[in-house]
Protein backbone atom coordinates (compact mmCIF):
# COMPACT_ATOMS: atom_id res chain seq x y z
CA UNK A 1 0.00 0.00 0.00
CA UNK A 2 1.79 3.31 -1.61
CA UNK A 3 0.44 6.65 -0.15
CA UNK A 4 1.29 10.27 -0.73
CA UNK A 5 0.63 13.52 1.37
CA UNK A 6 0.59 16.98 -0.67
CA UNK A 7 2.23 19.70 1.08
CA UNK A 8 1.19 23.14 0.32
CA UNK A 9 2.45 26.10 1.82
CA UNK A 10 0.99 26.97 4.90
CA UNK A 11 -0.37 23.20 5.55
CA UNK A 12 0.08 22.56 8.98
CA UNK A 13 -2.05 18.89 9.69
CA UNK A 14 0.58 17.25 7.08
CA UNK A 15 2.34 15.67 9.57
CA UNK A 16 -0.50 14.21 11.43
CA UNK A 17 -1.56 12.79 7.98
CA UNK A 18 1.77 11.15 7.56
CA UNK A 19 1.15 9.59 10.80
CA UNK A 20 -2.00 8.27 10.67
CA UNK A 21 -1.22 6.85 6.93
CA UNK A 22 2.32 5.26 8.34
CA UNK A 23 0.13 3.90 11.46
CA UNK A 24 -2.57 2.04 9.30
CA UNK A 25 -0.54 1.28 5.96
CA UNK A 26 2.70 0.03 8.08
CA UNK A 27 4.70 2.03 5.44
CA UNK A 28 6.65 5.20 5.10
CA UNK A 29 4.03 7.66 2.57
CA UNK A 30 5.88 9.94 0.25
CA UNK A 31 5.61 13.89 0.80
CA UNK A 32 5.20 15.78 -2.16
CA UNK A 33 5.70 19.42 -2.27
CA UNK A 34 3.06 21.17 -4.59
CA UNK A 35 5.19 22.34 -6.82
CA UNK A 36 5.98 19.12 -8.28
CA UNK A 37 5.00 17.95 -11.62
CA UNK A 38 3.57 13.96 -10.51
CA UNK A 39 3.10 11.97 -7.81
CA UNK A 40 4.95 8.73 -7.20
CA UNK A 41 3.88 5.88 -9.53
CA UNK A 42 1.62 3.10 -8.01
CA UNK A 43 0.36 5.78 -5.32
CA UNK A 44 -2.54 4.21 -4.06
CA UNK A 45 -3.89 7.17 -1.73
CA UNK A 46 -3.42 10.76 -1.63
CA UNK A 47 -4.06 12.78 1.09
CA UNK A 48 -4.63 16.53 0.96
CA UNK A 49 -4.07 17.74 4.55
CA UNK A 50 -5.53 20.51 6.21
CA UNK A 51 -4.10 23.96 7.28
CA UNK A 52 -4.02 27.31 5.57
CA UNK A 53 -2.48 26.88 1.99
CA UNK A 54 -1.62 30.09 0.64
CA UNK A 55 -2.92 31.98 3.68
CA UNK A 56 -6.28 31.30 2.99
CA UNK A 57 -5.79 34.40 0.20
CA UNK A 58 -8.61 35.08 -2.01
CA UNK A 59 -10.81 32.33 -1.08
CA UNK A 60 -9.88 29.19 1.12
CA UNK A 61 -8.20 26.45 -1.36
CA UNK A 62 -8.17 28.93 -4.70
CA UNK A 63 -4.72 28.85 -5.33
CA UNK A 64 -3.89 25.60 -4.01
CA UNK A 65 -6.56 24.48 -6.13
CA UNK A 66 -4.41 26.06 -9.24
CA UNK A 67 -1.20 24.06 -7.89
CA UNK A 68 1.01 22.90 -10.39
CA UNK A 69 0.74 19.04 -8.29
CA UNK A 70 -3.27 19.42 -9.02
CA UNK A 71 -2.99 17.79 -12.47
CA UNK A 72 -1.46 15.09 -11.21
CA UNK A 73 -3.83 14.82 -8.54
CA UNK A 74 -6.67 14.94 -11.13
CA UNK A 75 -4.93 12.65 -13.57
CA UNK A 76 -4.81 10.06 -9.81
CA UNK A 77 -8.40 10.45 -9.69
CA UNK A 78 -9.32 9.51 -13.33
CA UNK A 79 -7.43 6.46 -12.85
CA UNK A 80 -9.85 5.37 -9.86
CA UNK A 81 -7.33 6.39 -7.62
CA UNK A 82 -7.95 7.00 -3.79
CA UNK A 83 -8.01 10.91 -2.22
CA UNK A 84 -8.70 12.10 1.21
CA UNK A 85 -9.41 15.56 1.49
CA UNK A 86 -9.64 16.98 5.35
CA UNK A 87 -10.31 20.28 5.90
CA UNK A 88 -8.58 22.85 4.33
CA UNK A 89 -8.23 19.46 1.64
CA UNK A 90 -11.87 19.28 1.43
CA UNK A 91 -12.11 22.68 0.40
CA UNK A 92 -8.94 22.27 -1.96
CA UNK A 93 -10.86 19.43 -3.56
CA UNK A 94 -14.16 21.42 -4.11
CA UNK A 95 -12.07 24.31 -5.68
CA UNK A 96 -10.32 21.56 -8.15
CA UNK A 97 -13.83 20.45 -9.10
CA UNK A 98 -13.06 16.66 -8.07
CA UNK A 99 -15.73 17.17 -5.47
CA UNK A 100 -19.05 19.51 -6.08
CA UNK A 101 -20.46 22.28 -4.16
CA UNK A 102 -17.94 25.16 -1.71
CA UNK A 103 -16.97 25.51 1.37
CA UNK A 104 -18.34 28.77 3.12
CA UNK A 105 -17.91 30.91 5.87
CA UNK A 106 -19.24 29.38 9.03
CA UNK A 107 -22.62 31.23 9.33
CA UNK A 108 -21.81 32.13 13.03
CA UNK A 109 -18.87 33.59 11.45
CA UNK A 110 -16.72 32.33 14.53
CA UNK A 111 -13.47 29.52 14.27
CA UNK A 112 -14.74 26.60 16.00
CA UNK A 113 -12.41 23.94 17.13
CA UNK A 114 -13.76 21.45 19.69
CA UNK A 115 -14.27 17.73 19.89
CA UNK A 116 -17.44 16.98 17.25
CA UNK A 117 -19.99 14.13 17.51
CA UNK A 118 -20.93 12.51 13.76
CA UNK A 119 -23.02 10.35 12.83
CA UNK A 120 -22.32 7.58 10.35
CA UNK A 121 -24.65 8.56 7.56
CA UNK A 122 -23.67 5.40 5.37
CA UNK A 123 -21.30 2.43 6.64
CA UNK A 124 -21.15 0.77 2.86
CA UNK A 125 -18.32 3.28 1.12
CA UNK A 126 -14.98 2.59 1.12
CA UNK A 127 -14.28 4.75 4.13
CA UNK A 128 -16.69 3.57 6.40
CA UNK A 129 -16.99 -0.11 6.19
CA UNK A 130 -15.44 -0.56 9.66
CA UNK A 131 -18.42 1.45 10.70
CA UNK A 132 -22.04 0.82 11.48
CA UNK A 133 -24.45 3.10 9.43
CA UNK A 134 -26.04 5.61 12.64
CA UNK A 135 -23.00 4.81 14.63
CA UNK A 136 -21.92 8.20 16.65
CA UNK A 137 -18.02 8.84 16.36
CA UNK A 138 -16.05 11.72 17.98
CA UNK A 139 -13.99 13.39 15.36
CA UNK A 140 -12.03 16.79 16.20
CA UNK A 141 -12.77 19.87 14.26
CA UNK A 142 -11.26 22.91 13.60
CA UNK A 143 -12.69 25.46 10.58
CA UNK A 144 -13.64 28.70 10.32
CA UNK A 145 -15.00 27.75 6.22
CA UNK A 146 -16.89 24.72 6.89
CA UNK A 147 -20.29 25.66 6.03
CA UNK A 148 -20.97 23.15 3.53
CA UNK A 149 -23.16 24.51 0.39
CA UNK A 150 -24.42 23.07 -2.86
CA UNK A 151 -27.66 23.39 -5.02
CA UNK A 152 -30.42 20.96 -3.53
CA UNK A 153 -30.25 19.29 -7.25
CA UNK A 154 -26.47 18.39 -5.90
CA UNK A 155 -27.34 17.78 -2.55
CA UNK A 156 -30.43 15.40 -3.75
CA UNK A 157 -27.81 14.06 -5.75
CA UNK A 158 -25.01 13.25 -2.94
CA UNK A 159 -27.73 11.75 -0.19
CA UNK A 160 -29.80 9.81 -3.60
CA UNK A 161 -26.50 8.24 -4.35
CA UNK A 162 -25.01 7.41 -0.38
CA UNK A 163 -22.25 9.72 -1.58
CA UNK A 164 -22.49 11.41 2.63
CA UNK A 165 -20.54 9.21 4.63
CA UNK A 166 -20.79 11.85 7.77
CA UNK A 167 -23.01 13.78 9.41
CA UNK A 168 -22.69 16.39 12.14
CA UNK A 169 -25.05 15.76 15.16
CA UNK A 170 -25.68 18.93 16.13
CA UNK A 171 -24.34 21.65 14.03
CA UNK A 172 -21.62 23.63 14.08
CA UNK A 173 -20.81 25.63 11.00
CA UNK A 174 -24.43 25.98 8.95
CA UNK A 175 -23.43 23.02 6.29
CA UNK A 176 -26.42 22.11 4.61
CA UNK A 177 -28.66 19.43 5.58
CA UNK A 178 -25.69 18.75 8.65
CA UNK A 179 -23.18 17.34 5.75
CA UNK A 180 -19.74 17.01 7.09
CA UNK A 181 -17.95 15.06 4.37
CA UNK A 182 -18.73 13.88 0.46
CA UNK A 183 -17.73 11.65 -1.56
CA UNK A 184 -17.06 11.52 -5.32
CA UNK A 185 -18.93 9.19 -7.76
CA UNK A 186 -17.25 6.44 -7.69
CA UNK A 187 -16.63 6.22 -3.78
CA UNK A 188 -12.86 6.86 -3.61
CA UNK A 189 -12.31 10.72 -3.26
CA UNK A 190 -13.52 11.70 0.38
CA UNK A 191 -13.85 15.44 1.53
CA UNK A 192 -14.21 15.87 5.02
CA UNK A 193 -13.81 19.30 7.37
CA UNK A 194 -13.56 16.96 10.86
CA UNK A 195 -9.87 15.39 11.38
CA UNK A 196 -9.82 11.96 11.91
CA UNK A 197 -6.13 11.88 11.46
CA UNK A 198 -6.66 13.23 15.10
CA UNK A 199 -8.23 10.93 16.41
CA UNK A 200 -6.38 7.77 15.84
CA UNK A 201 -5.16 7.35 19.51
CA UNK A 202 -2.21 9.57 20.02
CA UNK A 203 -2.49 12.50 22.81
CA UNK A 204 -5.67 14.19 21.70
CA UNK A 205 -9.27 13.56 19.40
CA UNK A 206 -9.61 9.88 20.42
CA UNK A 207 -9.58 7.10 18.71
CA UNK A 208 -12.48 7.15 16.29
CA UNK A 209 -10.74 8.22 13.10
CA UNK A 210 -8.99 5.04 13.17
CA UNK A 211 -12.06 2.69 11.57
CA UNK A 212 -11.68 5.23 8.50
CA UNK A 213 -7.98 4.39 7.95
CA UNK A 214 -8.47 0.66 8.32
CA UNK A 215 -11.85 0.80 6.31
CA UNK A 216 -9.47 2.67 3.44
CA UNK A 217 -6.50 0.11 4.03
CA UNK A 218 -9.03 -3.09 3.44
CA UNK A 219 -10.78 -1.55 0.44
CA UNK A 220 -7.27 -0.45 -1.42
CA UNK A 221 -6.47 -4.04 -0.47
CA UNK A 222 -9.41 -5.59 -2.04
CA UNK A 223 -8.93 -3.47 -5.01
CA UNK A 224 -5.53 -3.53 -5.65
CA UNK B 1 -6.03 49.75 -18.87
CA UNK B 2 -7.54 48.44 -15.52
CA UNK B 3 -10.32 46.14 -15.14
CA UNK B 4 -12.14 46.08 -11.82
CA UNK B 5 -13.96 42.85 -11.01
CA UNK B 6 -16.81 42.88 -8.42
CA UNK B 7 -17.34 39.36 -6.87
CA UNK B 8 -20.27 38.66 -4.12
CA UNK B 9 -22.27 35.40 -3.60
CA UNK B 10 -25.00 34.80 -5.69
CA UNK B 11 -28.29 35.41 -4.63
CA UNK B 12 -29.69 32.80 -2.65
CA UNK B 13 -26.62 31.75 -1.09
CA UNK B 14 -26.21 32.76 2.58
CA UNK B 15 -24.00 35.26 3.71
CA UNK B 16 -23.54 35.53 7.45
CA UNK B 17 -20.99 38.58 7.23
CA UNK B 18 -23.74 40.62 5.15
CA UNK B 19 -26.37 39.91 7.89
CA UNK B 20 -24.29 40.66 10.70
CA UNK B 21 -23.20 43.93 9.15
CA UNK B 22 -27.12 44.60 8.25
CA UNK B 23 -27.75 43.58 12.15
CA UNK B 24 -25.33 46.15 13.47
CA UNK B 25 -26.37 49.03 10.96
CA UNK B 26 -29.79 48.78 12.29
CA UNK B 27 -28.84 48.71 16.34
CA UNK B 28 -26.88 51.42 15.22
CA UNK B 29 -30.35 53.44 14.07
CA UNK B 30 -29.98 52.75 10.59
CA UNK B 31 -33.38 51.72 10.02
CA UNK B 32 -33.47 51.85 6.66
CA UNK B 33 -31.28 49.20 5.68
CA UNK B 34 -32.59 45.78 4.58
CA UNK B 35 -30.47 42.81 3.56
CA UNK B 36 -26.78 43.25 3.22
CA UNK B 37 -24.66 41.37 1.10
CA UNK B 38 -20.98 41.72 1.28
CA UNK B 39 -18.40 41.09 -1.94
CA UNK B 40 -15.29 41.91 -2.73
CA UNK B 41 -13.84 44.15 -5.73
CA UNK B 42 -10.25 42.67 -7.67
CA UNK B 43 -8.58 45.61 -9.42
CA UNK B 44 -6.20 44.48 -11.99
CA UNK B 45 -3.53 46.56 -13.87
CA UNK B 46 -3.94 45.10 -17.32
CA UNK B 47 -1.29 45.98 -20.57
CA UNK B 48 -1.87 49.15 -22.56
CA UNK B 49 -3.42 49.05 -25.66
CA UNK B 50 -5.23 45.66 -25.42
CA UNK B 51 -8.20 45.46 -27.70
CA UNK B 52 -11.18 46.03 -24.82
CA UNK B 53 -13.43 43.07 -26.19
CA UNK B 54 -10.30 40.71 -26.30
CA UNK B 55 -9.17 42.19 -22.52
CA UNK B 56 -12.69 41.32 -21.00
CA UNK B 57 -12.31 37.77 -22.87
CA UNK B 58 -9.07 37.69 -20.74
CA UNK B 59 -10.40 38.79 -17.59
CA UNK B 60 -13.56 36.79 -17.75
CA UNK B 61 -11.50 33.69 -17.80
CA UNK B 62 -9.36 34.94 -15.08
CA UNK B 63 -12.69 34.88 -12.98
CA UNK B 64 -13.67 31.92 -14.24
CA UNK B 65 -10.32 30.05 -13.29
CA UNK B 66 -9.67 31.72 -10.32
CA UNK B 67 -10.97 35.16 -9.17
CA UNK B 68 -14.28 33.87 -8.54
CA UNK B 69 -16.31 30.41 -7.19
CA UNK B 70 -19.05 30.24 -9.89
CA UNK B 71 -20.54 27.81 -7.49
CA UNK B 72 -21.28 30.38 -4.90
CA UNK B 73 -20.26 32.97 -6.64
CA UNK B 74 -21.07 35.61 -9.90
CA UNK B 75 -18.82 38.12 -10.52
CA UNK B 76 -19.05 41.79 -12.96
CA UNK B 77 -16.11 42.84 -14.78
CA UNK B 78 -15.89 47.02 -15.83
CA UNK B 79 -13.03 48.05 -17.96
CA UNK B 80 -11.62 51.20 -17.17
Amino acid sequence: MKSAVIVFPGSNCDRDAQTALRKASGQEPNMVWHKDASIPDGTDIVMVPGGFSYGDHLRCGAMAGNSPIISALKAHADRGGYILGVCNGFQILTETGLLPGALMRNASLHFVCKQQTLIVNNANTAYTDKYKSGEKISIPIAHHDGNYFADEHTLDTLEGEGRVPFKYDGNPNGSARDIAGITSKNGRVLGMMPHPERAIGGHEGGTDGLAMFESLMQSISVNA
Amino acid sequence: MKARVHVSLKPGVLDPQGKTVGDTLSRLGFSEVGEVRVGKIIELELEDGLEPSHAEARVKDMCEKLLANTVIEKYEIELA
